[in-house]
């Protein structure tokens, strides 16, 4: 196999890394020295060789301990997994995509054999061999959409389309940047992001939702999301906030290189063939402020960005208590050169 | 952003005269592969070279959306339109290659609902076909009730009898049976969705019968394609591309600015998804709203045309591509 698994934890001793390769294939979403919110929707198409943008589902080195932790999350609260009775046909046309993109672009991980409506798939990462029904639940040892995305990498969300708007009727949610399936679900689009600060205000989900409604099949699309997380943790969940919330609290100077970790979300967007629903996947991306700054142009602009931020975001985001902390950290990492544009490290 | 969904060559594989009216078009992929699946509702637009004219006219999506091996669709010729249903019954012949679109579904069925009653009208029986084949196949209660002229044209009603049985009600002018709508939408369990496609005038009746009978809105669904209607020929400038088009009396500003070279958007070319909304720069005349999207206000100020249906009839027209 082309990729040598991490055995890592998400929690307790955090021995979470990313290799030399890995740090130079993080998805860095700053095209520019300050961000602002936009509706930054561009197609999700094939990108460079070697980046997370190569295949339709970025499979990486963190692949099999991302599903361990998944997995423990969920013992802990299964409602980060709730499908609503009718998107299961939605669950379908995931577990479809997600199967025949990973055969298609990891052939030799993931193998996926049809017989009429008898699949046979193989993931040898994780080491599952399952035969079933394509569209009889009944076949499988959990829903479709609680199935493959026990196998995907990144939440998911599944939202159901109708009354021109966009509903969020099912979801597998285990690395969440502080939002709650269980207390969105059923929600329409403005509804969920009422939390979000200055966006309303300036007509981007208004623009969004027009264009996702007509989001067709066979053209998804894609755009950047990020945050700050202290700690490698993939589940900054509301419900266990009380767990990591603190940890803000003991970041010190000294520990911001090795603990303060940038947070990239990867969302894409696809309409799904058969439900007419539109899946969105969130992939996440954990990077530390020490192996960030080992690429002097994401040093730099990383420092300017949180610089100019405004307020709101930073409030919103959680870190406005340690922002002076963090941009005191990385302003030995600039040193006033201009940088490129665009987010390639030079 | 490209214009419209995705396409690609498709090979004609039968054309079927169900009737002297309508005919049926299958299309499979050229390079033989499954087309993709699809919800029911959808539909494809297809592309026709009718001698130099580009024509692309949407086709509701009838065979069974679990079907991948090809696309049905069903056409009604239309003696006095703009040639694009005489072109699909009189040139389209089978093993010709045709470039159509992905599917796309403007006409969904809404899967909360605990029963969904289906009304038919003529043509407007095709994106049902593919409802009806979904719908059984996810056990979800339906009733379907198709009016069409008389037996002969609405063939497709005894097939559906066969396959559905006492789920498809038929009711044919010639023979004087037809739909009681208000006894039919007042009979309705609560939670039921109903789904009307058919002529304009049918859509209208349904819909003011279902409100006066409290129906909420939010569980009434039509659809209507417009077809681009003819017209007087009239000119138009392009502000941003710097061109002036003619538009000829059969064809639609979208064609003409097509056929101008200008990419702009379109999904439905019917006057319904809104893609193509496009703003009004100038306007010294009367523009012709044919379209469902905008609303009356935007119609009345001349703002915004949607150049998939509408016309013009004045001095200048000017608009923002
Ligand atoms: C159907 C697809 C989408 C889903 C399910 C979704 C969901 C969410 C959720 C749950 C949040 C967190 C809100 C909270 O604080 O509780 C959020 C934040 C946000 N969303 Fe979306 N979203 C979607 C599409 C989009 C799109 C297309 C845009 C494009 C502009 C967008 C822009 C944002 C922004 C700017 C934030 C704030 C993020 C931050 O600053 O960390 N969303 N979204
Ligand atoms: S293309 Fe759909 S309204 Fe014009």
């Amino acid at each position: 196999m082309g990729i040598q698994f991490n055995d890592e934890t998400f929690h307790k001793d955090y021995t979470y890394r990313n290799s030399p390769a890995g740090i130079k294939r993080f998805p860095f979403p700053f095209p520019e020295d300050d961000y602002m919110y936009s509706v930054n929707i561009e197609p999700h198409v094939p990108g460079r060789e070697g980046s997370v943008f190569e295949h339709t589902f970025d499979v990486d080195e963190h692949y099999v301990s991302e599903m361990r932790d998944r997995a423990r999350v969920l013992a802990d609260d299964p409602l980060r997994c709730q499908s609503l009775p009718h998107m299961t046909l939605a669950g379908w046309d995931l577990l479809e995509l997600i199967m025949e993109s990973k055969a298609r672009d990891y052939p030799d991980m993931f193998q996926l054999t049809k017989n009429g409506d008898r699949w046979h798939w193989v993931n040898k990462p994780l080491g599952i061999d399952d035969t079933f029904t394509f569209l009889d639940e009944t076949t499988l040892p959990y829903g479709p959409m609680e199935y493959i995305t026990r196998q995907a990498q990144g939440d998911f969300t599944l939202q159901d389309q109708r009354d021109d708007n966009l509903w969020i009727e099912a979801g597998m949610v285990t690395s969440q940047a502080d939002w709650s399936l269980d207390f969105d679900i059923g929600m329409s689009f403005h509804e969920w992001h009422a939390p979000v600060p200055l966006a309303g205000g300036m007509g981007i989900f208004d623009r969004a939702l027009k264009f996702l409604l007509k989001l067709q099949y066979g053209a998804p699309v894609r755009r950047f999301n990020w945050t700050m997380t202290v700690d490698p943790l993939l589940d900054t969940s509301p419900e266990n906030y009380h767990k990591w919330g603190p940890s803000k609290a003991t970041l010190t100077p000294d520990t911001v290189g090795r603990r303060q970790h940038l947070r990239v979300e990867l969302q894409t967007l696809y309409r799904l063939p058969r439900s007419n629903a539109i899946v969105f996947p969130i992939r996440c991306y954990l990077i530390s402020f020490q192996d960030l700054v080992t690429v002097p142009k994401w040093g730099r602009r990383l420092h300017r960005v949180l610089q100019t931020l405004p307020e709101e975001l930073a409030e919103y985001k959680g870190f406005a208590r340690n922002r002076q902390m963090l941009t005191d950290w990385l302003a030995q990492y600039d040193d006033g050169s201009p940088t490129s544009p665009g987010w390639w490290a030079d | 952003m490209s214009a419209g969904a995705t396409r690609f060559p498709a090979i004609v594989a039968e054309v079927t005269e169900i009737n002297n009216l309508i005919k049926t078009f299958r299309f499979v992929r050229e390079d033989g592969a499954e087309v993709p699946p699809f919800s029911g509702g959808s539909h494809i637009v297809v592309e026709m070279d009718d001698d130099g004219t580009r024509r692309l006219n949407p086709y509701s999506l009838m065979s069974d959306p679990a079907d991948t091996g090809g696309y049905s669709i069903s056409v009604r010729r239309e003696d006095g339109g703009r040639g694009g249903s005489r072109f699909m019954h009189t040139r389209v012949k089978p093993g010709m290659t045709m470039t159509i679109s992905y599917p796309v579904n403007l006409f969904p069925i809404d899967g909360r609902a605990k029963k969904h009653l289906l009304l038919a009208g003529g043509i407007g029986i095709t994106p049902f076909m593919a409802h009806m084949a979904q719908l059984s196949e996810r056990n979800q209660i339906f009733e379907l009730h198709y009016g069409a002229a008389s037996r002969a044209v609405g063939q497709f009603g005894d097939r559906l009898r066969k396959h559905y049985g006492d789920r498809i009600h038929l009711y044919y002018d010639d023979e004087g049976t037809m739909m009681d709508l208000p006894s039919l939408l007042r009979g309705q369990p609560a939670g039921t969705h109903l789904y009307v496609c058919g002529p304009k005038g049918m859509i209208n009746a349904v819909m003011k019968i279902a409100r006066e009978a409290g129906w909420p809105r939010g569980a009434l669904h039509s659809e209507e394609f417009l077809a681009p209607p003819v017209g007087l020929p009239f000119e138009v400038e392009l502000a941003n591309s710097g061109k002036t088009v003619q538009v000829g009396a059969a064809q639609s500003l979208l064609e003409a600015i097509e056929a101008a070279g200008v990419n702009a958007p379109y999904l439905c070319r019917g006057g319904a998804c809104g893609q193509c909304e496009c703003e009004v720069a100038a306007v010294d005349g009367e523009i012709e709203h044919n379209d469902h999207w905008l609303t009356p206000e935007e119609k009345a100020s001349n703002s915004k045309i949607m150049p998939c249906v509408s016309r013009f009839k004045g001095q200048r027209l000017v608009l923002n591509l």
